[in-house]
């Protein structure tokens, strides 16, 4: 009698142990959903967090808020985007209701001529269920268009998005010029799900005037993560940011 | 005086009506209504002037792009009576009867049943009809209309008609009539060699010799009419009332593409009218944002657009057509001939515009202001164009509150931001904060009694940044206690 399951069967294991071989920063594939949960409302960590991982890719941002999103955490600025180094134009798509957000995302994610797509959604409603993030992936995946869903208010659903983060601002760097003025921005990222690399939390810092748009996200280990060992690299030497 | 039956009704016959128009120095009179013109108003006197004489004036702005459109328009309404019209000066139109006249019932009938059509649209239209186009047009506009001259008459006709009948500017006239030639026909008595000599080096615009030439028939003057603006309708006619409009719309699309690429076009204006058995019709009217003539993408342009249309008892005649359409040449994007389909942004924000509005897909405008919430403003994207941001040299919030929402200042010190406040029934401590930046009000945009605003980069306990301002300051004789209110969130 045949079993499918592994129990009490013989299982022939490998000679050596297989070492996963890491990727090289340049072959690292640019993940096609990324969930970004601020940690406290109103919170706008999320939206650095996205700024930062926007690549130098040609042609415009497509924005997507919805009404929820729009009250709570107030809209975008575009004045204050240049000191982030975004040059893309922002196509801002301001909707009532999350199901036309979902459907003005998934047009934008099937659009390869698009830089990115960042779409808030606030609460959880229905519509956004895991089918409907699915759909996302898989559109995004097809066109190469990198989707960040930024989700406040979200006590925790499902979701099929490649990258998870929880994200929510620290108290910013000393400021170089006087020591009661608020600095850079810091914030903490939290890599709570994730395919293909391990979780983590780190401390994450932009940097608009790194050479390589890739590098103007700087993520280091936080001292009480334990993951910290001789061999591990910051995360953004592996990943490409 | 389309300008005052448009908006109220007009003022009494005794009152005179003028339009004016921006000149060097002031409005002047543009055009003069009949009151208006017995009393000696012409046109081209400053409007102060004339309002000195006459203090029951009443003036008008005009309208003067309006009235070019719908001039432009006109030539092509005027079609109706021959194939050859076009538009002459501001306000003129010339119409090449030839051959024509014989339908409308004769020369004679056809002018009167002109200017019968101009009065029915409200426009009074002074006629005259002439072997030659300046002929015509000097008897318009000088002489007694209508008027017909036949063909051997218009040395004759033409004859009692001032100078400026010929065309000519008003340095010109001024000189003719200084030589003494007042009218055409003292100007054709004068021998020919005589005004070769002296407009030897006039344009051929401002030579009297070749303008007469012109109007006596003697050198050619054609008419360049422009050609009739193609329409590109596709229809479909069924034998049998339908309800559902879905399973035509491909075969629409297709022939009006087809009669696109035929004519190198793309449409950027799309229209579906529903001709009802009622003998009522719908239309569903959608814009892109680039030409396009993709069957496919406007089948996608029309999804769900056409579920609130109402096919009452069926319809059975469907026509798509385009009312703007743009030259779109066909473009090779890449050697293997494969096109980028999913590359295509305008195709992106038609999709988009169709389903969610003109208001909700835009792109950002800049206003030069020192309000925060009036530098961006927001364009429909299918109209506007992406502009690049301008350069600020002070630092911003990535977000913003509108309208900003007041705190409750629990604590506060004389200078600087609040330590303690209460916003959204949450309490913030403030840790480290730079500031202020003052905006003062904008005296020449703002209502009187506007209070200038500090605003400060606080951070808090947690490590938000906020951006908050304080509206007015302490005895700043403008109300009472300033305010504090929390505008925008830095990253």
């Amino acid at each position: 009698m045949t079993s499918d399951s592994p129990y009490g069967q013989v299982l022939r294991l490998p000679r050596r142990p297989v070492r996963a071989a890491p990727a090289a920063p340049a072959a690292a594939p640019r993940p096609a959903l990324t969930d970004l949960h601020p940690a406290r409302p109103a919170d706008p960590a999320a939206t650095g967090f996205a700024l930062a991982r926007l690549a130098d890719r040609a042609g415009p941002v497509l924005w997507v808020q919805d009404h929820a999103s729009r009250r709570e955490n107030g809209r975008l600025y575009t004045p204050g985007l240049r000191a982030m180094g975004i040059d893309q134009p922002i196509l801002h798509v301001a909707v009532n209701h999350p199901r036309d957000a979902l459907w003005a995302m998934e047009e934008g994610a099937a659009c390869a001529g698009l830089a990115a797509v960042v779409g808030e959604i606030h609460g959880a409603p229905a519509v956004l269920s895991f089918t409907a993030t699915k759909r996302l992936v898989l559109r995004a995946e097809a066109s190469g268009v990198p989707v960040y869903l930024i989700r406040g208010g979200d006590p925790g659903t499902l979701s099929a998005a490649r990258e998870r983060w929880r994200l929510s601002a620290l108290p910013s760097a000393p400021h170089p010029d006087h020591g009661q003025f608020p600095g850079a921005a810091r914030w903490e990222a939290e890599l709570f799900r994730a395919r293909g690399r391990a979780p983590g939390r780190w401390v994450a810092q932009h940097d608009p005037r790194a050479q390589r748009p890739a590098d103007r996200l700087r993520l280091v280990s936080r001292p009480d993560d334990g993951a910290v060992d001789a061999g591990d690299q910051p995360l953004s030497d592996r990943s490409g940011g | 005086m389309r300008a005052i039956s448009r908006y109220r009704t007009a003022p009494g016959a005794d009152v005179p009506v003028v339009l004016s128009r921006d000149g060097p120095h002031g409005p002047v009179v543009q055009c003069a209504d009949r009151t208006a013109a017995a009393r000696g108003i012409a046109p081209g006197e400053r409007v102060v002037d004339v309002q000195a004489i006459h203090p029951d004036l009443h003036v008008e702005v005009a309208d003067l792009q309006g009235d070019q459109a719908l001039m432009r328009r006109l030539v092509y309404w005027a079609r109706r009576w021959c194939p050859w019209t076009v538009q002459e000066g501001d306000d003129g139109l010339v119409l090449d009867v030839t051959g024509a006249a014989h339908l409308f019932g004769g020369e004679a009938a056809i002018l009167r049943d002109m200017v019968q059509m101009f009065a029915m649209q409200g426009l009074t239209a002074r006629a005259a009809m002439a072997p030659t186009r300046a002929a015509a047009r000097a008897l318009a506009t000088h002489g007694e209309t209508p008027a017909i001259c036949r063909a051997g008459d218009v040395a004759a006709a033409v004859a009692p008609l001032p100078v400026a009948a010929l065309g000519l500017a008003g340095e010109d006239v001024r000189l003719l009539t200084r030589l003494g030639l007042k009218t055409v026909g003292l100007l054709a008595d004068v021998p020919r060699e005589a005004l070769m000599r002296r407009f030897a080096t006039a344009a051929e615009e401002r030579n009297p010799l070749i303008l007469l030439d012109r109007m006596l028939g003697r050198a050619p003057d054609p008419l360049n009419a422009p050609a009739d603006p193609q329409r590109f309708l596709a229809r479909v006619r069924l034998a049998e009332p339908v309800i559902d409009p879905y399973p035509h719309l491909k075969s629409l699309a297709d022939d009006l593409c087809a009669a696109l690429a035929e004519a190198g076009r793309g449409a950027r204006q799309l229209r579906l009218t529903i001709y009802r058995v009622d003998s009522e019709y719908r239309s569903v009217q959608l814009a892109t944002a680039g030409a396009t003539r993709d069957p496919a993408h406007m089948l996608r342009l029309f999804d769900g657009r056409l579920d609130g249309i109402d096919p009452g008892f069926g319809f059975d005649l469907l026509t798509l057509d385009a009312p703007r359409v743009e030259p779109l040449a066909v473009v090779q994007e890449r050697l293997d001939r494969a096109r980028d389909a999913l590359a295509d942004v305008p195709g992106l924000l038609d999709r988009l515009t169709a389903r969610l509005g003109q208001d909700r897909v835009t792109w950002s405008a800049w206003t030069e202001t020192h309000r925060p919430e009036r530098v961006e403003a927001r364009v429909p994207a299918l109209t506007g164009a992406p502009a690049a941001p301008p350069i600020l040299a002070r630092e911003r919030p990535v977000r913003l509150l509108n309208p900003a929402e007041e705190v409750r200042v629990i604590y506060a010190v004389p200078e600087g931001p609040p330590t303690q406040f209460r916003w959204r029934r949450t309490m913030y401590q403030a840790v480290r904060h730079a500031g202020p930046e003052r905006i003062a009000p904008e005296w020449w945009r703002d209502r009187p009694g506007t209070r200038l605003r500090d605003y400060y980069k606080v951070e808090v306990q947690d490590g938000r940044r906020f951006w908050l301002y304080r509206e007015g300051m302490v005895g700043d004789g403008r109300g009472d206690a300033p305010r504090w209110f929390l505008h925008g969130f830095f990253v």
